[in-house]
């Protein structure tokens, strides 16, 4: 056993002792401040298995917004929980359904231990494939490059999202400014740093996703920093939420999947295909997505965090 | 040039253009998407968006015929290769017979219902945009790209992004109307197709830790070859399948369908039944059919066919107990879905048959059951109710509706010369001929269902004086109603259509003869003693349903006394049934029971693909 | 045992974790939490392969090993997960709001109003 075996068996003990917490314990709240516990411990496993760019993401993205999204929602359910647990399914019920769930951990477990070896790879493939994009980052050559229709697929579907996100909105209130972020009283530290933080957050976040093109990092990473400072800003009371209704909103929203579409469609002229790029000109061209692209996944992620549009409304109790 | 030459022209040229026109269906729905934010106002006398929409769908309809048309003629499946890049590294997209049908039926539908939708979703002259409008026709656009992208798509990481953005532009749509329930059973929908794709995306992953490709052809290539199916590849079937069952809600799955369908505003709900869950499904014939056909075992197959006439009985025998009638069609979806998986039993000595009936099943389905929901649709906003008791006396207000809903309904039975009837003439033969005969008896017996749940509903319409007051009755608009009989029509004329167009259903398919089975099944279906055979089982439980039906005395003066049901045999029987399903249903449908049967479904699956292994 | 196997029996058991909890607790919240552990798990699995199918490109001298379309595919799977979230977060919060009940259980049958009305009146009616 090696030490960096010991590290890693801590490490996958710890993340599957923080998950049992987050099944287990009674409370929303406290799953969820373990759950992000849990998801910052993933991003170092992700490192341990080389794949700097996914524990970025993982970081930003599905610890950060993740968790800030779930502390939010938790702190407002909190009243309504203790009529949740009366309604759990019967004893008999969950010892059933927990003895097939540990039997399906336990052929996903042998399938894992009965995986091929050597294992099938397309690392070489993309290595030899990679130089006509011009990037060095490989990551970013498959998302942008190789199969670049994921890409343009998966930003396409933040917007239903955003738009489901919207819809739960009252009529009255629609085309308004969203109100799901929180609104603490106002207090020196937190303004002081709204003030501090955004401008280097912007910085990072640009750095990313320039970066990205050759070294681990990319438009989701930096796109999560940009967004993570907006928001910031917002709950710090600097600004005000701008409305769903403005138009200018509507086009940074749209604009970076339509500019990766309008590349794509000139790819059929230019270097005979969609979503083609033509010679020499790959890197130029992917930079420019990912630059237009960043911008509006960043407006994206943080309009989803930043909830419906919303009226004054209070929170229902429970009759 | 003539006015012919002038349309044909550039038709002509778009089937032309080979793989590249993939890209067409694939990306209009996408463009107009991220239009949608940006079209406020007014135009033609309606909302622009709207306006817009309907022009997009028109160009979208084009497109699939151009596609059909193409592989039609050409006999073989269209491919393409995203970016240059040829699997396993890139993304491909090929269009076969089976997705040139898919699109064209998606196109078709999507288009009748953004027409019936015009009038619903209207945005005031004094406004830019409604919420409802921008929701409706962008989720609309996200639904209809999520669509075509899974019908093209050859990769099963692209077709997993694809399902994502059908369930989430879906999923709002239940949710529209804001209430407690809609919101609920919306959030019900979305946690189990959650379920679904994350079991997928499982499956996905095992796929390719096992040959480092995700490219269906290549898949089927590399499985063939294996002497064995390596354990990595049998969990993988078993959870791809089982997670897209759950999104198609086969029974026992089928927890969030009634709800979800019942609560969408019609022109969603008619989305949903007709075409959100056929893409799941067509998810599940791409497996077992294309990657991994020889992997079919004939228990999987069984449990396959087990479901689906679970489905087929029990969704119709829900369905006759329901008290409203978009709960009634819902359970109806239920019902048809089970038809689907008698495929898979039949496909293994009678794979034309099987798979022609059952791609009808799907077409028809689909024409009839957006038909009927939109329909109801016109009834509800009519009457402002939608409750079956009711019905009565609408007939005044509303004739074409309810006769396209008649129409539909005859689709949905199996009368000639619906579609339904040459579902169900194609997958009864191939029973028989396979020596499975039980499954033609389920597909009788559901027939016959079915029919008594329609005579429920025309009875209370035709015969039933309703109990509350006549309110002021608002007339549908003249293209709603004429959009849902043109639907209808195209269900039940479906056996008209020649049977050469049918071969498109065996382009890219090996040993197909559609168009021979098609001719086959139309060549008797008019003769006196077929026609006779069919309809004297209808007339039976026709009369059946009507002694069940209240028959409101007429005394000498003042109004009528409340509808009491008649205490007659068959409202005996039809009280035991009620007692027996509605709590069965009920614990069906309770979260962590669904969940039990997804779990032990699992395992079965896996167990029953190993055994053939 | 070497590092991915260790992993990958990790993620496994993540999976099977967030089953049991997807399917057995009954707020709306936890289910939601839940389906990112198993989303989680899966995608743990995924970076497992990723790393079993690496050595090439670190024998070439970038540094960076693992088999990058497996890496690719999780980022995006990541994203779609954080969209689902936002998504059922928003309807379990209105949710909550109108009706004061955080779980999925059947409700008791709809009163037979309007199927189709829409929510043009103001909020805070029943």
């Amino acid at each position: 056993m090696t030490n960096a075996l010991i590290v890693d068996a801590a490490l996958a003990l710890l993340v599957l002792g923080l998950a049992l917490w987050v099944i287990a314990t009674r409370a929303a709240y406290s799953a969820v401040v373990g759950f992000v516990a849990y998801g910052l411990l993933m991003a170092i496993i992700w490192v341990r298995l080389a794949a700097v760019d996914v524990a970025m993401t993982e970081a930003a993205l599905g610890t950060g917004l993740t968790g800030l999204l779930l502390l939010g929602a938790a702190a407002r359910l909190a009243p309504y929980e203790t009529a949740e647990f009366d309604r759990r399914p019967g004893r008999g019920l969950r010892v059933l359904i927990g003895l097939l769930c540990a039997a399906i951990a336990l052929g996903l477990a042998a399938v894992v231990l009965l995986l091929p070896a050597p294992a099938p790879s397309l690392a070489s493939l993309v290595a030899d494939n990679l130089p006509p994009t011009g990037v060095g980052n490989p990551v970013t050559g498959v998302l942008l490059a190789h199969r670049a229709i994921d890409t343009l697929l998966e930003s396409v579907v933040l917007l239903p999202a955003l738009i489901g996100v919207w819809s739960v909105a009252v009529d009255p209130a629609w085309g308004g400014r969203p109100g799901s972020l929180p609104r603490p009283p106002a207090s020196s530290a937190l303004t002081l740093l709204a003030q501090v933080l955004p401008p280097f957050g912007i910085l990072v976040g640009i750095h990313l996703v320039w970066n990205g093109a050759d070294d681990p990092g990319g438009k989701f990473q930096g796109a999560t920093v940009l967004a993570a400072m907006w928001i910031l800003v917002l709950i710090a009371g600097l600004r005000e939420a701008p409305a769903l209704s403005e138009r200018r909103l509507r086009v940074l929203l749209v604009v970076g999947a339509l500019v990766f579409i309008g590349i794509g469609a000139s790819g059929v002229w230019r270097a005979g295909a969609f979503l083609a790029y033509p010679e020499g000109y790959a890197k130029p061209l992917i930079l420019a997505i990912e630059a237009v692209l960043t911008l509006s996944i960043a407006a994206t992620l943080g309009l989803l965090l930043a909830g419906p549009p919303a009226g004054d409304r209070p929170i229902r109790k429970t009759s | 040039m003539d006015l012919a030459a002038l349309l044909v022209t550039p038709f002509a040229r778009l089937t032309e253009l080979g793989g590249l026109l993939l890209v067409i269906p694939l990306m209009l729905p996408v463009v107009g998407l991220l239009l949608a934010p940006l079209l406020r106002g007014r135009w033609l006398g309606g909302g622009l968006l709207g306006r817009f929409t309907l022009l997009l769908l028109l160009l979208g309809l084009v497109a699939a015929l151009a596609v059909a048309t193409a592989v039609l003629t050409g006999d073989e499946a269209l491919k393409y290769y995203l970016g240059g890049w040829l699997p396993p590294l890139g993304v491909a997209l090929k269009a076969d017979g089976l997705s040139a049908i898919m699109l064209l039926l998606s196109a078709v539908v999507i288009l009748a219902v953004g027409v019936y939708a015009q009038r619903e979703f209207q945005v005031p002259p004094d406004a830019s945009e409604t919420r409802a409008s921008l929701v409706f026709w962008m989720l609309l656009m996200g639904v209809w790209a999520g669509l075509n992208a899974a019908f093209l798509g050859q990769d099963l990481f692209t077709l997993f992004v694809a399902l994502e953005l059908l369930t989430f532009s879906a999923v709002p749509l239940v949710a529209l109307d804001g209430r407690a329930e809609t919101l609920a059973a919306a959030l019900r929908y979305l946690l189990f197709a959650l379920l679904g794709s994350v079991l997928y995306l499982l499956g996905a992953v095992l796929f390719y830790g096992t040959y480092a490709t995700l490219d269906i052809t290549l898949l089927a290539e590399r499985i063939s070859g294996e002497p064995a199916l390596p354990p990595a590849i049998i969990a993988a079937a078993a959870l791809m399948t089982v997670g897209l069952l759950a999104k198609t809600a086969l029974f026992p799955l089928h927890l969030w369908l009634p709800p979800a369908h019942a609560g969408a505003p019609p022109p969603a709900s008619a989305i949903l039944s007709a075409l959100v869950v056929k893409a799941s499904f067509f998810l599940i014939l791409r497996l077992w059919f294309d990657v991994m056909p020889g992997a079919l075992t004939p228990m999987v197959a069984q449990i396959l066919g087990g479901l689906g006439a679970g489905a087929i009985l029990f969704g119709n025998l829900v369905a006759l107990r329901q008290a409203r009638l978009k709960l009634l069609i819902a359970y109806s979806t239920v019902a048809q879905i089970g038809y689907l998986f008698l495929i898979f039993p039949l496909a293994a000595r009678a794979e034309s048959a099987a798979l022609t009936g059952g791609m009808l099943q799907v077409v028809a389905h689909a024409l009839a059951k957006a038909a009927m929901f939109m329909a109801a649709g016109l009834i509800a906003k009519a009457l402002g109710h939608d409750r079956i008791r009711d019905l009565g006396g609408c007939v005044r207000v509303l004739p074409l509706t309810l006769l396209a809903f008649g129409l539909a309904g005859l689709s949905l039975i199996g009368l000639q010369p619906s579609g339904g009837y040459l579902t169900k003439t194609l997958l009864t033969a191939a029973a028989d001929g396979t020596g499975q005969g039980w499954w033609g008896l389920v597909m009788q017996v559901g027939g016959l269902l079915t029919a008594a749940y329609l005579f429920w509903v025309f009875g209370h319409v035709l015969f039933a004086v309703p109990s509350t007051p006549a309110m002021p009755l608002k007339r549908p608009g003249r293209a709603q109603e004429l959009v849902v009989l043109a639907l209808a029509l195209g269900a039940l004329l479906l056996g008209l259509v020649p049977p050469a167009l049918f071969d498109l259903v065996g382009v890219g398919r090996a040993g197909l003869e559609a168009s021979a089975t098609v001719a086959t099944a139309m060549a008797g279906a008019f003769g006196w003693s077929k026609l006779w055979g069919d309809v004297w089982p209808l007339l039976v439980v026709g009369l059946l349903v009507l002694g069940m039906l209240p028959w409101p005395d007429r005394p000498a003066g003042g109004s009528p006394r409340p509808a009491t049901t008649s205490l007659s045999v068959s409202g005996h029987w039809a009280a035991v049934l009620g007692t027996l399903l509605e709590p069965a249903d009920r614990g069906l449908r309770q979260w962590p029971v669904a969940g039990l049967s997804f779990l032990i479904l699992l395992l079965a699956l896996a167990a029953a693909i190993s055994t053939g292994a | 045992m070497n590092d991915p196997t260790l992993f990958g029996l990790c993620g496994a058991t993540l999976v099977g974790l967030g089953l049991y909890g997807l399917l057995c607790q009954p707020g709306a919240l936890r289910k939601i939490l839940a389906f990112n552990l198993i989303g989680s798990g899966v995608f743990l699995l995924f970076g497992v392969i990723a790393l079993r199918g690496g050595g090439v490109l670190a024998a070439a001298g970038r540094g960076i090993d693992g088999d990058p379309v497996p890496q690719a595919l999780i980022i995006t799977g990541l994203v779609v997960a954080f969209a689902a979230t936002s998504i059922a977060v928003a309807l379990l919060l209105r949710l909550a709001e109108t009706s004061g009940r955080t779980t999925l259980e059947n409700e008791a049958p709809p009163a037979p109003s309007l199927p189709g009305e829409r929510a043009s009146r103001p909020d805070g009616e029943s």
